[in-house]
């Protein structure tokens, strides 16, 4: 097991994530922030957390369970338990960052864009990740906003905890 | 998670967890049901026959809805234009469709056990949509989830279940899904449709509305069934509908407020009147709504490819 994102580092890494949305997004009049669950959304609710105390807009900031729109749902073993979707706003026109922990395969953020296009129609949509595992992907998809790039094997494990839930803020790679 | 079981042949064989986890999938389709596009495409590989032996309005929409809403393909099956007129057997019936790459049942039969024993000879997930005097296992999930949505919770909640219990599936069904989510049942009516010994389902008997209804927390009011009924149990509906029906009068003279439910359909002024039905005490449409919820629940559990 190694630590590849200690508890100082990682609030490092969301202030500059922070930071570069609103280089990009200004006050966020017309963009709109979605964490993916289930654990996207530690990511976001401290991205949004921080946000707040930079930027003067109300952020629009929802949440998105992609468990109906999986494209392994059907291939045997347990089924996926569905988690809670809150979009109370309107996409159409929007300017979309989709917000997730760890990007591996890019599966989980194909379905996430299948999702959020039943809610809408937005102008653009960008994603944000804390670790981009970048050479394990399985189909053409790229974050916009990287925490930290690392190159890992199939075979290694990325854990992300989370101090509200884990009890402490680490990013560790575990290898088998 | 999954559910203890592979069909849902009755609320009998289900468990309360198996109840509860039906109940918080439903609470994520609800969702679903609010958005601008009201479908998810989880079941996209999944065909289903809604094979129906016995006439349905709202259950057969409510069914094929849910299917559509979660991306499957859906075969509607009605027998009166179908080759069962001609004699083929209800197992030949589903061999032949399964044969054509089903992957569910929903059935709805005349005959009690008709799903189970059609489960015992087919290899494909069932679903009981109603089965003769037996049960009616997704109308009783919904209805208990509409309690549970208007009052929070089931646990030591009263409901009192009104009308025709002898032939009634929603009943029985409704018993065993309150019974094993803590709730406390009474049923009411006259003593000729209440059947023997339903007390050992762990129910009070009353043959008193009034007391009934001063009882409880939520009444639930089945239709009588004419159809079933092979000779005459009470002398008239005008008489029943005095000594049973409910009615806004009876309802604003009791102590408390409590909830109307009614499976449908409606005969309106028999079980229940018109100024009833449309009180702010109904919840009837509300049930209705939630039953697409409840299926599409039940569809997604019990749809996932079982492992060898």
């Amino acid at each position: 097991m190694k630590t590849i994102l200690d508890p100082h580092k990682f609030n490092v890494v969301i202030e500059r994530l922070s930071h570069q949305l609103i280089e990009n997004h200004g006050d966020f009049s017309n963009t709109v922030l979605i964490g993916i669950q289930p654990r996207g959304i530690h990511l976001s609710d401290r991205v949004v957390t921080y946000l707040n105390t930079l930027v003067k807009t109300k952020l629009q900031y929802g949440k998105l369970d992609i468990t109906f729109y999986r494209d392994d749902f059907n291939t045997g073993g347990a089924i996926h338990m569905p988690n809670h979707t809150e979009i109370n706003f309107s996409i159409e026109d929007k300017k979309v960052v989709l917000i997730d922990d760890v990007l591996f395969t890019g599966r989980t953020i194909r379905s996430a864009l299948d999702a959020l296009l039943d809610f809408g129609r937005p102008q653009k949509v960008e994603l944000l990740t804390l670790i981009d595992r970048r050479f394990s992907r399985q189909l053409p998809i790229q974050p916009d906003y990287v925490g930290l790039v690392i190159d890992s094997i199939n075979t290694q494990k990325v854990r992300v905890y989370w101090k509200e839930k884990d009890g402490k803020d680490e990013v560790v790679m575990i290898s088998k | 998670m999954r559910l203890s079981t592979r069909h849902l042949l009755g609320i009998k064989n289900l468990t309360p967890n198996d109840i509860e986890l039906i109940f918080q999938t439903a609470d994520n389709f609800k969702e679903v049901l609010k958005r601008p596009i009201k479908k998810v495409p989880t079941l996209r590989d999944t065909t289903i026959v809604n094979l129906f032996y016995e006439n349905s309005t709202r259950t057969r929409i409510s069914f094929e809805l849910a299917e559509k809403r979660l991306g499957a393909d859906t075969i509607n099956f009605v027998t009166s234009s179908s080759s069962v007129s001609k004699g083929e057997t209800l197992i030949d019936t589903a061999q032949n469709i399964l044969a054509m790459k089903v992957d569910m049942v929903v059935l709805r039969h005349s005959a009690s056990g008709a799903p189970h024993f059609l489960s015992n000879h087919i290899n494909a997930a069932i679903i009981n949509a109603g089965d003769g005097t037996n049960e009616h296992p997704t109308q009783a999930l919904l209805d208990a989830y509409s309690i549970r949505e208007k009052l929070k919770s089931l646990k030591g909640k009263k409901v009192a279940i009104i009308g025709d219990i002898m032939h009634s599936r929603v009943a029985l069904s409704n018993i065993y899904c309150l019974k094993k989510m803590g709730a406390e049942v009474t049923v009411a009516g006259p003593p000729t449709l209440i059947p023997k010994h339903i007390d050992s389902l762990g129910v009070h008997v009353t043959y008193n509305l009034k007391e009934a209804l001063e009882w409880c927390d939520v009444a639930n009011i089945l239709r009588i069934q004419l159809e079933r009924q092979n000779m005459p149990l009470f002398s008239s509906l005008r008489e029943y509908s005095l000594f049973y029906g409910v009615n806004k009068a009876l309802l604003d003279s009791l102590k408390k407020e409590i909830t109307i439910m009614h499976p449908g359909p409606i005969n309106r002024g028999v079980e229940l009147s018109s100024d009833a039905a449309d009180s702010h005490h109904s919840i009837i449409l509300q049930q209705v709504e939630n039953g697409v919820a409840i299926r599409m629940a039940v569809l997604y559990l019990l749809s996932g490819k079982q492992e060898v």
